[in-house]
């Protein structure tokens, strides 16, 4: 311990830190509290000298908007979908990866690309593959200039073309163009952490396994996957939270207007609602859907910790 | 199950590109491990013992020669087929299933006509929890057990698939002096009563000697020696056995042959027949001293270490390799310590000389 002479020192020490803390985390955790409190709160009426009444307007208003509950479902589709699908093929991969020896360091750079890439711009570059440009639906005069590499290869094997992003796309379409965008996105920072941890399962456990004449899919099953437990917990807990927060991705293919050109904001996530709110001024409705969307968070990551805790073996 | 080896050669290749940096680790090994004896496999780190091991599991593929266990050639069965058990050296227990779980694991795999009923394959898991006495510790998961406990684990997952060969790897080395003695002791237990062919690799010679019906001295991948242990300890082949075996180690030192008398320095120490004339390499085990007024071969007194049953007389010698040369005789035999000098007389069968160059042992008529 330090003793109290001393400690007015750590303190002036501390202080450059918590002062940083206390204005750019305290503040405003404690600021959105507030403001989602206040009824009907808008910062431009604030500064013009407006006083507001304390109550939970803003959080009423914000779940009887329609396009929240939309959101809402948006968002929450994309993490059930996206999570599974990508840990499982992150964990694939991983364990590939680890069992070949030539280009394994080649490999895991590429693998690894995505990651250090602009998500805005691999959005462009998705969007421009699932991209129609010309008319889908046009008559014999009007020209399909081209209809994206995904179209293109589905035609080649014989398919038809799928409308995915444009004028007049299914909800469907756009929900799984988004999967596969998410997927991909998410795999690179899993794969490195599932790959680290299987490389740090020591080898003996495997030659073991070997000398008892244990079939490949059983050591996966009863060795491998266990003994990665504690990263793949990582894994799935992190993926909840980054689904939950799931913006940038879809500005990133349907542009600000969050889905396909005839009915903009179909795809808007909580996210993309708080940003919208703000948009308009009114942040005692941002700050009450940035807070249910943390209830959210928690409540699934508190769900998460004790269903993972179960079967994890640290 | 009888287990020959027969010309066994284990060459890793290098791990930068250069021609000529490869490693042969085991050089040509023939050996026929008779039918449930325990075999120990001894070797300063390095020595190819624990490759050899690895090659009778089937781990490792000898670059060369064959493997046959009775009379199977196994040589190129890989390593479930076998019918080994192995305990590694830090047991690889399975950390996340309990003792119970572990045990089961190889019946778990057993496919075909081998297959067995859960209650055939717990019954089975129980037996093997109670040989090695660790019943009572079956839920429990391996970081709850003592680094013995998890060694009895380990062993009992070997043998619960009733292995026809049991290989242990330096299964003494993770353990405590103390637990040490006790699991040594418990390892030829189990041996005796299961009667499973088994080899262990050690570096520790006291451990290899004290519980091997046949002992294998290697250096550098090349086998030195195979005996019983008492064999090799009283009639080493070469410097490298008698140097190794023993505690405390073996008195070496420089000498000379001259006309039939082995030569210490200046002392004539004993008589050694008809061996030629030429400079040799002597030992001379700890018990090979004899307290003696008018002895042949004189040390200078440093001290005298008591032991209770014996002492330990520590003296210097010009010509001794070793720092100290070190004695011991019976405790009834009365020291002067104020004596500048100490002479001994030489146990003939005691003595080994070498050749200078070969290093290799020098027979000589005991008379």
């Amino acid at each position: 311990m330090v003793d109290s002479k001393q400690q007015w020192k750590a303190w002036l020490y501390l202080s450059p830190a918590i002062a940083i803390l206390l204005v750019f985390t305290v503040w405003p955790i404690f600021n959105t509290v507030r403001m989602s409190l206040l009824e009907g709160y808008s910062g431009l009426k604030a500064a013009a000298g407006m006083t507001f009444e304390f109550g939970l307007g803003n959080f009423q208003k914000v779940i009887e908007y329609r396009r929240f509950l939309q959101c809402l479902q948006n968002t929450a589709l994309l993490c059930v979908l996206t999570v599974p699908v990508s840990t499982l093929l992150a964990l694939l991969i991983a364990v590939a990866l680890n069992s070949i020896k030539p280009l394994q360091k080649i490999l895991q750079t590429i693998f690894f690309l995505p990651y250090v890439t602009n998500s805005i711009a691999i959005g462009m570059v998705f969007a421009a593959m699932f991209n129609i440009v010309g008319s889908f639906y046009g008559t014999e005069n009007e020209i399909i200039v081209t209809a994206g590499i995904i179209n293109n290869v589905i035609e080649f094997f014989g398919g038809k073309p799928v409308n995915w992003i444009n004028y007049g796309s299914t909800y469907v379409a756009n929900i799984t163009v988004m999967v596969v965008y998410i997927v991909w996105n998410a795999l690179p920072f899993k794969i490195l952490v599932l790959l680290g941890g299987l490389q740090s399962i020591n080898k003996q456990y495997y030659d073991a396994a070997k000398v008892d004449g244990t079939p490949r899919r059983r050591v996966f099953a009863r060795i491998t996957v266990p003994l990665l437990s504690p990263m793949l917990a990582y894994v799935i807990i992190t993926g909840f939270i980054g689904g939950f927060k799931e913006y940038t991705s879809i500005v990133g293919i349907f542009g600000e207007q969050m889905g396909p050109p005839d009915d903009a904001g179909r795809l808007n996530t909580m996210v993309g609602f708080i940003y919208d709110a703000l948009s308009t001024n009114s942040q005692g409705r941002a700050s009450a859907a940035a807070l249910i969307l943390f209830g959210i968070i928690l409540a699934v990551t508190l769900f998460n910790n004790n269903v993972i805790k179960k079967h994890t073996h640290y | 199950m009888k287990v020959t080896l027969q010309n066994l050669t284990k060459i890793f290749p290098s791990r930068d590109k250069k021609a000529g940096s490869e490693v042969v680790a085991v050089n040509d090994f023939t050996f026929e491990i008779p039918d449930g004896k325990l075999i120990g496999l001894l070797g300063p780190s390095g020595c190819g013992k624990s490759t050899t091991l690895y090659m009778i599991s089937g781990l490792q593929k000898p670059t060369s020669g064959r493997i046959f266990f009775g009379e199977d050639d196994v040589t190129e069965l890989s390593t479930e087929h076998r019918g080994i058990g192995l305990v590694f050296q830090n047991y690889a227990l399975y950390p996340h299933m309990t003792v119970k779980q572990n045990i089961l694991f190889p019946l778990q795999n057993l496919k075909g006509k081998d297959k067995m009923t859960k209650e055939e394959m717990l019954e089975r898991a129980i037996e093997a929890a109670k040989l090695v006495q660790i019943d009572e510790l079956m839920d429990r998961k391996p970081s709850e057990l003592s680094g013995g406990q998890q060694q009895r684990v380990a062993i009992a997952r070997a043998l619960v698939k009733m292995p026809r060969v049991l290989l242990l790897d330096e299964p003494l080395s993770n353990l405590d002096a103390r637990l040490r003695l006790q699991t040594r002791e418990e390892i030829r237990r189990i041996q005796k009563e299961t009667g499973i062919t088994t080899v262990f690799v050690t570096h520790d010679q006291e451990e290899a000697m004290s519980i091997s019906d046949m002992i294998v001295v290697m250096k550098l991948g090349v086998v030195q020696q195979i005996g019983k242990p008492q064999e090799v300890y009283d009639d080493p082949k070469n410097l490298f056995v008698a140097k190794f075996l023993g505690t405390p180690p073996i008195n070496v030192f420089n000498g000379q042959v001259k006309g039939g008398k082995l030569y210490i320095g200046q002392d004539a120490v004993l008589d050694v027949g008809d061996v030629a004339d030429q400079e040799v390499a002597v030992g001379i085990r700890p018990e090979g001293f004899e307290l003696a007024e008018d002895g042949a071969f004189a040390c200078k007194l440093n001290n005298v270490e008591v032991m209770g049953r014996d002492v330990s007389i520590v003296s210097t010698n010009e010509a001794s390799v070793n720092p100290v040369v070190r004695a011991i005789i019976n405790a009834d035999n009365k020291i002067d310590l104020t004596r500048a000098e100490v002479r001994f007389n030489l146990k003939p069968h005691k003595v080994f000389i070498f050749n200078k160059e070969t290093e290799e042992r020098i027979g000589f008529e005991v008379k």
